[in-house]
């Protein structure tokens, strides 16, 4: 098959491109450009389409970068911060799988003639008949079928995810082992467009209009506090919320009414979470079947049932915050995936 | 000539239009470089027989150098390439006497961002990237010590008219001095004479068959500029550093070779230029040549594709061989939106369609052909 490799410049790509070749596919590798702006490292930086472009030289094979920093910004920049400035916390490296990875950089690899699209995704794709699932990866640790949890048939379909049998440490010894310069490089951490120095404020702040809230008692309603930005509060956050002698968490984030909800962890735990814009790796699982489902990237799964529209927990569970991906699982294998209401 | 791809890893190039981003040594220059590269080793500000020997070999090449670029030798200063030329003319003035920087839209970003970073205005361009001259004499006051307009376009191979130019800038602010950079027009345009009302000129080697990182700036008499780094004062004081003496070599063999052909090459290659352009605005539906065709160097065909994103039209032409560009490469390698065109007033998503196809002296028929027939099947794969 001719195959173009997503290469962010870290070893998981990397490795996954040196197993194509070594399975005798023809393999060219791609960069892609996201964003312009300030960032600790991640998908984007000049450094990491360096260390892509080596890889690429040592494995022989031809390396490109496309440069999709307007997709970028239209597609997950943008909205990431107007989901902000609406009260909701959104997963930006989905949305970023979503529309760039499995959207446009598949498309582009489609026009160009290639079969499939590789990653370096801790996952697994499998074949069941003429169709495709979606598995967890072999290392439970590094796992990351939730991120890829919104795909469906036509994008597995054109997906190979080489590293998805290997454990991490399994990737870094093949990568020492074929002397590709990025075996020991740190795996990339968090959002590649927000500073581990400025974090989220620094990012948004030039954004959106931030407003300073009052933080509201859930059981007596009195007012207990104050935060200096209503849009930086997550659900579930407890730094900044702390008050009296026990934690307190953000229940309700009310940006309109600079209102944030705080209560105990029992006031923070709910009976379920209604999902949004769900889609299936397969057909749509009929309402009343159970699963598992899992609420951020490394998150632990927690039993559920699915109602159709809704993810109803079997034991009370911690809230979701709005705009977060549930991924729901049947064992190792992913279902589908919607956000957070 | 280039034939010995193997080695530097492009086996499968068949057809080469991107002379505009660099061209191939030309044999004379090859050949003139490959004594300093070896016996003739010297630095020439010493007083040695060995030094003296590269000495004169600079002399010789400054003495061809100015012919060629219509200066005197001592006007000449050798510098490590068009950037550092550009940026000596801009900051060296402004460095002595103070003052603005103007310059056009559209120049390249050797002298674009250096404007940018001494405080300067950028004048705005027509349709076809010619500078407006009423734009120009409204930027311009006392206030303004030098004005930088290209003689020739990068991207679009738009040529300026410097003589306008030079009269706005007598009538408008006196006092200023005038630079070209003239860069990608050495290879087409009679310099020594198009140059002539600027005060400064920047020229670049490898753009037109000499080797990278040597280049020059001619500053006329009377224009007075501090260096950009400090040192042993080579170069009248104007340019530390020791000679790249081959380069220097080199880069005046392959301008006396370039001057001397240069009218039987804009023939032949304006010929095939024309045909390029002719046959793929015919072959590929909704194809739009950038700017008036006859206001451009020989070499040059800028075309957009509306609908087809260049980036990926330049993968499938890598794949059948054929090397051309889009817009400008940034650090990592991405392609940017071209300043050039959105200067002249092209919508960014037309910006992000265009092929910029640049012919030189080595571009034979068959180049084109294969581009006549690699770039509407690209087009058309694309388009689906």
């Amino acid at each position: 098959m001719r195959v173009l490799v997503a290469m962010s410049g870290g070893v998981d790509s990397s490795v996954a491109a040196a197993l194509l070749l070594e399975a005798g596919h023809e393999v060219v590798g791609a960069t892609m450009k996201l964003w312009g702006g300030a960032g600790d490292s991640g998908c984007c930086s000049v450094a990491d389409v360096e260390d892509a472009r080596a890889v690429a030289r040592q494995l022989g094979i031809t390396h490109h970068v496309f440069n999709f920093t307007d997709d970028f910004e239209a597609r997950v920049v943008g909205p990431y911060a107007a989901a902000h400035a609406a009260g909701r916390t959104p997963n930006p490296c989905i949305e970023c799988n979503r529309h760039l990875k499995f959207d446009r950089f598949l498309d582009r690899a489609v026009k160009l003639g290639f079969d499939a699209v590789a990653t370096g995704h801790h996952a697994r794709v499998a074949p069941a008949g003429v169709r495709y699932e979606l598995r967890r990866g072999a290392d439970g640790a590094k796992d990351q079928s939730y991120v890829l949890s919104m795909l469906g048939q036509s994008q597995l379909a054109r997906l190979l995810l080489p590293v998805g049998e290997l454990t991490k440490a399994g990737v870094r010894d093949r990568a020492a082992a074929l002397g590709l310069r990025t075996a020991a490089k740190p795996d990339s951490q968090d959002v590649c467009f927000v500073t581990s120095t400025g974090g989220r404020e620094a990012f948004l702040g030039p954004r959106i209009a931030l407003h300073p809230g009052r933080l509201v008692d859930a059981v007596t309603g009195s007012v207990v506090g104050a935060v200096p930005a209503v849009e930086l509060v997550t659900v579930g956050q407890r730094r900044g919320m702390g008050v009296g002698t026990e934690r307190r968490y953000a229940v309700a984030v009310d940006v309109p009414g600079r209102t944030v909800t705080v209560g105990t962890a029992a006031d923070v735990l709910a009976g379920g979470v209604a999902l949004e814009q769900v889609s299936w790796v397969d057909e749509p699982v009929p309402a009343g079947t159970e699963v598992t489902a899992q609420a951020s990237a490394h998150g632990a799964p927690a039993a559920a049932t699915w109602d159709g529209a809704a993810v109803r927990w079997d034991w009370p569970q911690r809230r979701v915050a709005p705009g977060q991906t549930v991924a729901l699982y049947a064992g190792d294998r992913v279902l589908g995936a919607g956000l957070a209401a | 000539m280039y034939s010995g791809s193997r080695v530097v890893g492009w086996g499968a190039v068949t057809a080469y239009l991107d002379h505009a981003a660099t061209t191939p040594l030309r044999p004379e220059g090859l050949e003139a470089m490959l004594p300093f590269l070896t016996d003739g080793f010297g630095n020439p500000s010493g007083s040695h027989a060995v030094s003296r020997a590269a000495r004169a070999a600079v002399d010789e090449a400054r003495d061809t150098v100015a012919e060629a670029l219509g200066c005197q030798p001592g006007e000449v200063v050798f510098t490590a390439g068009g950037t550092e030329a550009d940026n000596l003319a801009l900051a060296g003035v402004v460095g002595k006497r103070g003052g603005t920087v103007v310059c056009s839209a559209v120049e390249h970003h050797a002298v674009l961002h250096a404007t940018h970073a001494l405080g300067g205005r950028v004048v705005a361009v027509d349709g076809d990237g010619v500078v407006d001259l009423d734009a120009l004499a409204g930027a311009l006051d006392d206030g303004v010590s030098v004005v930088s307009v290209m003689l020739a376009n990068n991207e679009v191979g738009t040529v300026e008219p410097l003589a306008e130019v030079a009269e706005v800038v007598r009538r408008r602010a006196p006092g200023a001095v005038l630079h070209t950079d003239a860069v990608q027009a050495f290879p087409w345009l009679d310099v020594a004479a198009l140059a002539a009302p600027a005060d400064l000129v920047a020229v670049s080697a490898h753009k037109f068959g000499g080797p990278k990182g040597v280049g020059a700036l001619v500053v006329r008499a009377g224009v007075e500029i501090v260096p950009l780094f400090h040192g042993g004062g080579q170069e009248r004081d104007r340019r530390s550093g020791t000679h790249n003496v081959a380069g220097i070599v080199g880069m005046a063999a392959a301008m006396r070779a370039t001057v001397a052909g240069r009218q039987a090459v804009n023939e032949r290659v304006g010929a095939l230029r024309d045909r390029l352009a002719d046959g793929l605005l015919a072959a590929v539906p909704g194809a739009v040549e950038t700017g008036r065709r006859a206001g451009r160097v020989a070499g040059s065909c800028h075309l957009r594709f509306p609908g087809v994103e260049s980036e990926a039209l330049l993968v499938l032409l890598d794949d059948a061989g054929v090397c051309a560009s889009a817009g400008s490469a940034c650090a990592s390698g991405a392609i940017e939106p071209s300043h050039v065109l959105t200067a002249m007033g092209v919508p960014r998503s037309e910006a992000l369609s265009s092929l910029r196809l640049s012919l030189g002296v080595t571009t034979t028929d068959d180049e084109v052909d294969l581009a006549l027939k690699a770039v509407p099947a690209a087009v058309e794969k694309l388009r689906v």
